[in-house]
């Protein structure tokens, strides 16, 4: 029986060996360890270097684990016995104090990351950004181009010289919005907007995908979000405006019933403002002229996609 | 008359519910059938489920938590089976029953496996550890365990008619709301733990009452083992956050049933206070499935070391500060949701000082084993298990808590592995280190050792062999909960985590071996635990009779030092003969918990199902069986003491008798 | 399982002992109420802007019949204190006729509630309406639910002192349900300044 479970034993170490190169090889390429853009690299980067500077307590405890349990133990052991020693000055203020000096070095990682890399700051100047606005729906994902008034379901292009502005809602349920090759993650959810700003590095195509569940098309519910250079772009533009489908409420609102491994589809046109009027689908507080204690504002203004 | 129910609620619609359904109908009328058989319903009713003796309650809870664990462990299997077949096909599980098996086995395993077992654990250990004879509240107990029963007993029920949540076992609404959820599904999760988490409520109460104010009266707070310790902050944090499980799905219920707008997407709902509210429960949670386990670590690390404690002080600061933290830090669950790197900033570095007292218990206990003699009972292997592997997911989770990396993982697969990187290491390998340590004292016989060793080479083996390669799929980029994939790449990683999940089914099956073995090996002399002390152990739970006599001490036991039986072994006095003995006090049985339990069952089931009249009439009986209690005033028995010297007396005949001395098991 | 059960012969009542320790258990379940209100009011104050298409808090609460309310509640507060002390000085007839005028004080609250409730919901006001009204009718009606229950557990009590006289058990219970009428009283004080007040002042 005990040559069993060592058999049993040497079985599991030998799996996880050969699990690891397995994994080492193809994880090389993963999109996490091989990231494609540099918010996603800088994430990548404060990973690896937190892990790192947990070693420091880690491999000493794998090493005291171990080392002691075979010096102490009970038959065979080498190692004194001292049954009533249990105080030292010295080991609880070492085993106090460098878990807190990690903590710290921690903590100002994660205090300076987080505002570097906080997915609303703007990554490059207004003239270098594609913005996004970016509608989940069951069980796919608009992107509305508002500059280009062009729409494209399940698949994000832009120019990879250019940084990307998502604005992202939700006409469903809460959704979670990544592309784990480029980075960032932000929930999407309706009546509300979150932003993520995100860059490659050079043209080519990422898988993204929500990741909160959200019914049955959950699984399915991804896209490819392709970074072209400027002439490819262009290209894409005008064979999407040439497709004379347009995206009206009639056309939303069909495009917006459910449905699970929805093609990539695109839209010639988008009417102004449909990402504002998904938005005040399910606004929460009354618009300001409802308001009974304000006065109604003088004017309206309809310039641009603001809604009027 | 019966609301939304129907024929069509029965599971005929698909093979493989219909055999879920059927083995749990099946398996419920074995039962019935052996217990009337052997015709012991009156021994169950009498001596068990009305019982209020803490021991038997605790048995109770730590059955219900086996069974549970077993129902837990199916749908996990199910779940690597699918995972590991479905790359570009719909593998043998419709996404909706996928959707159901993922929601049971995080709904089953946090609130009807780890709860209970923990629950049972404290029952049936702390009273004795602090020289107490019962605990604060003896029938509260029983209605919790009897909620607790209820909560699972709906789970279970929702295999068999209609069908159960399939928004997972956080059930984030607008998804889980009327609008996206309208079966009956969500309303059964909702029910079963608001049910449960009640009880839980009232086991936190209990528990820091009966800790506080029934010690023996010559024990110091700094005198307490550190079990009673670490249980002492799991009952405050169990008091005080399951108030917020409670208030979020009786809203969600009320967003259900009554078309409230608390979450809805429309009419001025708001979903981010739901995800604020669970998780404000949530994360102390996660403490309250830990600290216990950290508890039995520390008992075991001590006894098996057969060394004192190292750094006590230490520990018991490191528990309050853990306890006191778990409630600052419930954001990191949702750095997601844009609420700005400030927020983030300060949430991500509270959740990594909790990482520092976590550190100094870890190192607090490796000094334990420093200088011992380590004895490797499966108790122990267990405990060197949880150290190795808990520093993994404690490594994990501080990576998860730094915000810009979590939105890399958020949701992951990485994510699902670090949980359960934690949660098996440092709350179920815990509750089975304590199952194995205390069972001779709760039952009277020893567990085998054989089959022990063997779960545990079963279980350490095949967790690393199952999460691992979650860890790496989250570096791959996939998500949890996908009922089928399309990229190739995450194949092999699944199927090599199936094979994990079937090692882990070896580390039950040999759980199952252990347990009927010593239970058909019982009476063998060496099996026996004729002293109560089988590890030369150094609480006070050591010096009551194996299984304890009804009042567990005679005498209530003066304490002097911290391991308090380990000084009266010292000393000497440990055995030293207790007369004159007096009349003790002690609950009387009463079935009122079970009915509560009862009760509660039905009216899930009738609000699940739209049966208001029957919702009314439990509330009438709810109301009936508290006003009934409260105005019983003979809820005592006394023992004489002429009886407590005729018991006494012979069990120091029998130990001056038998020939093992305290602790010769392993000699 | 041959663990030792002896036989037992009487049957006696608690030892004041534990009533002391149930007095300790019952204050930590008013804690644990406290985060139950402490969570609602959080969950009003997040949501009492998200009046949607519904009215605003102005446009629904009526100073007068809530100063009422908060009159009946806190003079029922002062009632139940009178029994109490009449409990002390163990005099049966008046801790029974206080509890009576208690219950009086507490049942026009509940009216009063009720009749607010029922006004708004009928002028289209109704919890289903907007965000607000569903935090507000949750949150004031949770207290009303405790105040009804509470009402229940006097009524009890009642017939516990007719039935059993001031015995100390009796005694005690009634302690308890004092600490829970008063808790009422605190909580609805919190309701009025987070929930009515502010929607007059701003």
């Amino acid at each position: 029986m005990k040559h069993l479970f060592l058999r049993a034993f040497i079985w599991g170490i030998s799996l996880l060996g050969l699990l690891l190169v397995v994994a080492g090889c193809s994880l090389q390429t993963s999109p996490i360890a091989d990231p494609k853009g540099p918010i996603a690299l800088m994430e990548r980067d404060l990973l690896y270097t937190a892990f790192f500077i947990m070693l420091i307590v880690v491999i000493p405890v794998f090493i005291m684990v171990f080392w002691f349990a075979w010096r102490y133990r009970a038959k065979g052991g080498s190692g004194e016995y001292k049954p009533e020693w249990s105080k030292s000055r010295t080991i609880e203020v070492f085993v106090w104090s460098i878990p807190t000096v990690i903590i710290i070095a921690l903590g100002y990682l994660v205090w300076t990351y987080s505002h570097l890399l906080d997915p609303y700051k703007k990554i490059a100047a207004p003239e270098n950004t594609i913005n996004v606005q970016v509608i989940a729906q069951d069980w796919k994902w608009l992107f509305i181009y508002p500059e280009l008034g062009i729409a494209s379901v399940n698949e994000l292009a832009f120019p990879a010289d250019k940084a990307i502005s998502l604005k992202l809602t939700s006409d469903t349920v809460m959704n979670s919005f990544l592309i784990p090759a480029l980075g960032g993650q932000i929930y999407a959810m309706a009546g509300m907007t979150t932003q993520l700003n995100l860059q490659a590095n050079e043209p080519g195509r990422f898988r993204g995908r929500n990741t909160q569940y959200s019914g049955d098309g959950y699984s399915m519910q991804f896209f490819d979000a392709v970074a072209m250079t400027t002439q490819e772009f262009e290209d894409w533009v005008a064979n999407v405006k040439a497709q004379s489908k347009p995206l009206s409420t009639v056309t939303y609102n069909e495009l917006a019933k459910p449905s699970i491994e929805h093609d990539v589809e695109f839209f010639s046109w988008v009417k102004p403002g449909l990402f504002e009027e998904v938005l005040k689908k399910y606004a929460r507080r009354p618009a300001p002229t409802l308001r009974r204690h304000t006065p109604p504002p003088t004017q309206t203004n309809c310039e641009g996609n603001k809604p009027c | 008359m019966l609301g939304r129910l129907g024929f069509d609620s029965l599971p005929f619609y698909s093979p493989v519910a219909f055999g879920g359904a059927s083995v749990t109908v099946l398996g419920g009328l074995a039962v019935f059938v052996l217990v009337t058989y052997f015709g012991k319903w009156r021994y169950f009713w009498e001596e068990w489920l009305t019982s209020l003796d803490h021991k038997r309650i605790g048995i109770m809870y730590i059955v219900l938590a086996l069974i549970m664990l077993v129902r837990g462990f199916v749908d996990a299997l199910m779940m690597r089976a699918q995972q590991a077949i479905a790359l570009n096909n719909n593998g043998y599980l419709a996404p909706e029953h996928f959707d159901q098996v993922f929601s049971s086995h995080g709904t089953i395993m946090i609130f009807f496996m780890a709860m209970p077992f923990l629950t049972g654990l404290v029952n049936i250990v702390v009273p004795q550890q602090i020289g107490a004879r019962d605990v604060a509240f003896p029938f509260m107990n029983s209605i919790s365990l009897w909620l607790t029963a209820a909560g699972a007993a709906l789970v279970m029920v929702s295999l068999v008619i209609g069908k159960f949540s399939t928004a997972g076992w956080t059930g984030y609404p607008p998804y889980s709301g009327a609008l996206y959820s309208p079966g009956v599904g969500v309303d059964y999760w909702v029910w079963a733990v608001l049910i449960s988490g009640i009880g839980s409520t009232m086991t936190g109460i209990n528990f820091i009452v009966t800790i506080i104010k029934c010690r023996t009266p010559s024990m110091r707070l700094m005198q307490m083992p550190l079990f009673t310790w670490t249980i002492l902050c799991t009952s405050a944090l169990m008091a005080f956050a399951f108030p917020a499980l409670t208030v979020v799905t009786a809203m969600l219920a009320l967003d259900r049933v009554l078309e409230f707008h608390f979450f809805t997407n429309a009419l001025g709902g708001n979903m981010m206070n739901y995800v604020n509210l669970f998780w404000i429960w949530g994360h102390p949670e996660v403490y309250i499935l830990i600290l216990p386990a950290f508890g039995v670590y520390s008992e075991v690390t001590a006894t098996f070391s057969q060394k004192r404690l190292f750094g006590y002080k230490s520990l018991v600061y490191a528990t309050a500060a853990i306890t006191i933290l778990s409630f600052s830090v419930w954001l990191h669950h949702f750095f997601t949701m844009g609420s700005g790197p400030n927020v983030n900033a300060v949430f991500g570095m509270a959740t990594m000082i909790i990482a520092v007292p976590t550190g100094v218990k870890i190192f607090d206990w490796v000094f334990t084993m420093y200088k011992g003699r380590i004895i490797f009972h499966p108790s122990m292997l267990f405990t060197i298990g949880f150290l190795i592997t808990f520093v993994i997911g404690g490594v994990s989770g501080v990576l998860l808590a730094i915000p810009p990396a979590d939105f890399l993982m958020h949701n992951s697969t990485f994510l699902v592995a670090h949980f359960h990187n934690v949660l098996i290491p440092g709350a179920v390998f815990g509750y089975f280190a304590g199952f194995q340590y205390w069972f001779p004292k709760a039952v009277g016989f020893k567990l085998n050792k054989k089959w022990g060793v063997r779960s545990f080479w079963f279980w350490i083996i095949g967790f690393y062999v199952a999460f691992m390669p979650l860890y790496a799929l989250g570096f791959l980029g996939m998500t949890r909960r996908m009922e089928r994939y399309e990229l190739a790449e995450w194949q092999p990683y699944l199927m090599v985590a199936a094979l994990g999940a079937l090692f882990v089914l070896m580390g039950i099956i040999c759980q199952g071996m252990q347990l009927y073995v010593s239970i058909r090996d019982r009476d063998r002399e060496q099996n026996m635990d004729v002293t109560g002390d089988p590890y030369n152990g150094r609480t006070l739970e050591w010096q009551t009779s194996s299984p304890p006599a009804e009042y567990n001490f005679a005498k209530i036991p003066e304490v002097r030092e911290l391991d308090a039986f380990w000084d009266m072994k010292q000393r000497g006095v440990a055995y030293a003969p207790q007369a004159p003995y007096e009349d003790i006090h002690l609950p009387r049985n009463t079935g009122i918990g079970v009915f509560l339990g009862g009760l509660g069952f039905l009216l899930g089931f009738a609000v699940t199902w739209y049966i208001w009249w029957l919702v009314a009439l439990c509330f009438i009986g709810i109301l009936t069986c508290l006003i009934v209690r409260a105005s019983q005033d003979h809820t005592f028995e006394i023992i004489p003491a002429a009886e407590i010297e005729a018991h006494e007396t012979a069990r120091f005949k029998a130990l001056a008798e038998h020939k093992q001395a305290p602790g010769d098991f392993w000699s | 399982m041959n663990s030792y059960r002896p036989t037992t012969s009487r049957s006696p009542g608690p030892t004041e002992e534990t009533l002391d320790v149930r007095d300790f258990g019952f204050w930590l379940y008013l804690m644990t109420d406290a985060v139950i209100f402490s969570l609602l009011f959080a969950t009003y104050v997040v949501m009492f802007q998200n009046t949607a298409t519904g009215p605003l808090p102005v446009e629904v609460f009526d100073i007068k019949h809530v100063f009422a309310e908060t009159m009946f509640l806190l003079v029922s507060s002062v009632t139940f204190g009178f029994a109490s002390l009449a409990c002390v000085r163990e005099h049966k007839g008046q801790a029974i006729i206080w509890l009576i005028v208690t219950i009086i004080f507490g049942l026009g609250f509940i009216s009063l509630e009720v009749a607010e409730f029922v006004g708004m919901i009928n002028s289209g006001a109704a919890p289903q309406t907007s965000g607000f009204l569903t935090a507000f009718f949750s949150l004031v009606g949770t207290h009303g639910a405790h105040v009804s229950l509470g009402m229940i557990g006097i009524t009890v009590m009642i017939f516990q002192i007719l039935i059993k006289g001031l015995t100390s058990p009796v005694k005690s219970r009634l302690h308890r349900l004092g600490m829970f009428w008063h808790f009422l009283d605190i909580v609805w004080i919190g309701i009025f300044s987070i929930v009515y007040m502010p929607a007059w002042l701003i």
